[in-house]
């Protein structure tokens, strides 16, 4: 198992050194060399090379091939808050059905609450076959450790073929706890879902280096294939208030949902209504802001839109904004229909936060401002013009 | 206290650029930083044990040169450090991470009789996935708190701390030992001292290798991997679209029209 180069086909063009994350390639001598010390195996240099000289040996021909014909079913963690479904699971039920449909299986849906029952037909109307529902007082509030176990043993128990989740901070908590200890791998964040035709296995995909890569990975020898999905990246589907399916209520003892973390208190804080991953329009401030009083032209803008209210790093550094509203690297991601970015000059950190928004205009008083080059309506002009402007045409056309 | 944190290094993003003839990753002269979520974590160990006295230990899994990185958590306040790294380790993904860090931190506890409190980032800035946290916590059988953004009190043998939620936060008590993972609104990492990074350039790395932690090379990197990245492709490159000029009636005209089917769609 290992990388190497094939000297005969290195022509030394250097575009595996472009392709490197690690910087471990270099050309001596007119051939590519891998620091093996710095390599980490990704792969990114053997599609980059025009001439098929790195060659990459993956262990999946030495891993035994296991038989998995009683794993059975596309399952999607029906994530609920306050005794609602999240959007982001019934937009997970849509794909879980196109899945399903390709493996010749079944839609499950894993409800985990209290008092969540009524939310069974919902999700039902909306595609799954079978819903398992676990209730307890114990339940109604997200803990690690219990909902751990439901699913766990849920899982155990059924022997589901796929589980999916939304990437939520629960989702992304609980699954990789639960990947862990069903020993089956699990993918982040993941932007794309299928199923190959061939093989019938999952096809995941995700970005990496914020955004910059795309990778497809696979998990062929572990069941379960877990992977956990980016909100607003399925669309929700239409309710079918005719379409009929199985709720299984499973029973847990108290000792199962026991937890050793308690949850104390739940504080809901954000000045917004609208959530920022869940959003389909942003409207974002940055520094050209200039000062803090200034974000009510972000939020009035935002509220006729009924847009979520987003910042750059500098805004919530200076103390502006609270961290909840950060987008870019050490804040959120987000993929939105509509991101409408107002002073912000689009440092990297910045863009890959918001790169994979649909449509994305900048406004920006600065011309060179690197936004520019990712923005799909870019205008230069003062925001302490444009943004009212914006506000009140929109206040117009909209209420038509 | 004593306190582990696991840090990552990771190439610095500013350096990340596309080339947009090629559309591939321009890596020149690039950088490698401590991943910025593993800042905060130091830095709360750090505080803690300033808090409370005791010692915290810093490790990473990765390539010899992740030793700099240690040092640099050193230069912050770490006591002590451990390079985990194996040519074994190679291409891991977040389960075989997670199993050889946990295999590292039973050895740590044997060898410092016990700890009580594991932090992490909460994810890597170059993968993103917020799952070898969790993961490590899953293989240790600890609780865990993810994506802490305060810790309010510790008492008792039991930390009491903030967890970040999409519509604000939960307040949470778990017994220690336990594992958290943090957000960047806990603190704001120091500049290390001049006599931190004295102490840095001279201070001992321990470095274990896949034997000394006990784990077989089957359950580690590539080959322990649960997963496996079938392909990797660049994304289509975003180019600068449509520049709208006029005057503000104009634009906001123009840009109104553009919107109109995404907003109401």
């Amino acid at each position: 198992m290992g990388i190497q180069v094939i000297n005969e086909k290195c022509t030394g063009c250097t575009l595996c050194v472009k392709s490197c994350p690690f910087g471990a390639i270099t050309v001596v001598n007119k051939k590519a060399v891998i620091d093996l010390h710095k390599c980490n195996l990704c792969g990114a240099c053997v599609p980059a090379c025009k001439c098929k000289a790195v060659f990459l040996e993956k262990p999946e021909a030495a891993a035994q091939k296991k038989d998995f014909k009683d794993h059975k079913g596309v399952w999607v963690f029906a994530e609920q808050k306050k005794g609602k479904v999240q959007s982001v699971a019934y937009e997970l039920i849509g794909k879980a059905q196109e899945l399903a449909g390709k493996l010749d299986t079944y839609v499950g849906a894993v409800l985990i609450g209290n008092d969540v029952d009524r939310e069974a037909q919902s999700l039902i109307c909306s595609g799954a076959d079978t819903v398992y529902v676990v209730e307890s007082p114990q339940l109604a509030n997200f803990l690690d450790e219990p909902y751990a176990n439901v699913l766990i043993k849920l899982i155990k128990k059924y022997k589901p073929e796929v589980v999916i989740a939304g990437a939520t901070f629960m989702g992304r908590s609980l699954v990789s706890r639960v990947a862990v200890n069903v020993d089956c791998g699990l993918t982040a964040d993941c932007t794309g879902l299928d199923i190959d035709p061939e093989k019938k296995i999952l096809l995941q995909t995700r970005p990496a280096f914020g955004g910059n890569i795309m990778a497809t990975i696979i998990s062929p020898n572990y069941r379960p294939q877990m992977a956990t999905v980016r909100h607003k990246v399925f669309v929700q589907p239409e309710l079918d208030k005719k379409r009929k399916g199985k709720v299984i209520k499973e029973v847990f003892s108290l000792e199962e949902l026991g937890s050793r973390t308690t949850l104390l208190d739940v504080v809901e804080e954000v000045e917004n209504l609208v959530n920022l991953a869940e959003a389909d329009i942003i409207v974002s401030g940055g520094r050209g802001l200039q000062a803090p009083e200034n974000f009510k032209l972000i939020r009035e803008l935002a509220e006729v839109l009924g847009a979520a209210v987003g910042s750059s790093r500098a805004c919530v550094d200076a103390g502006w904004i609270p961290y909840s509203h950060q987008v870019g690297q050490t804040g959120r991601t987000v993929a939105p229909k509509v991101y409408i970015a107002c002073g912000i000059s689009g440092q990297i950190q910045h863009l890959v936060g918001m790169q994979s928004s649909k449509v994305i205009v900048a406004i920006n008083k600065d011309p060179d401002a690197p936004i520019f080059k990712v923005a799909t309506y870019g205008i230069v002009g003062d925001l302490f013009e444009i943004v009212p402007a914006l506000t009140k045409k929109f206040k117009q056309v909209l209420r038509k | 206290m004593n306190i582990i944190v696991c840090i990552k290094q990771v190439p610095e993003t500013t350096e990340v650029r596309i080339n947009p003839e090629t559309n591939t990753l321009i890596r020149d002269g690039v950088k490698s930083i401590i991943n910025p979520f593993d800042m905060y974590a130091i830095e709360e160990a750090v505080r803690l044990k300033e808090r409370f006295t005791g010692k915290v230990m810093v490790i990473t899994m990765g390539p010899p040169q992740a030793e700099a990185a240690l040092r640099e958590a050193i230069s912050m306040g770490c006591d002590e450090a451990v390079l985990i790294s194996d040519r074994a380790f190679a291409g891991g993904d977040t389960w075989a991470t997670a199993n050889t860090l946990s295999h590292a931190i039973k050895k740590i506890a044997k060898e410092m009789g016990g700890f009580d409190l594991i932090v992490c980032g909460k994810q890597a800035s170059d993968g993103d996935t917020a799952q070898v946290g969790p993961g490590i916590s899953s293989f240790l059988g600890l609780p865990q708190v993810t994506y802490v953004k305060k810790i309010e009190e510790i008492k008792d043998n039991k930390a009491r701390v903030e967890r970040m939620t999409e519509e604000g936060f939960d307040v949470l008590e778990t017994p220690l030992p336990a594992l958290i993972t943090v957000v960047k609104e806990i603190n704001e990492p120091r500049i290390p001292s001049l006599k931190g990074m004295m102490r840095a350039k001279s201070a001992k790395i321990t470095a274990w290798t896949a034997k000394d932690i006990g784990v077989e090379a089957k359950d580690v990197g590539l080959s322990g991997s649960r997963t496996t990245v079938v392909n990797i492709f660049t994304p289509p490159h975003r180019t600068g679209g449509q520049k709208l000029i006029g005057d503000t009636a104009e634009i906001v005209e123009k840009l109104v029209g553009l919107l109109k089917a995404d907003i109401t769609g």
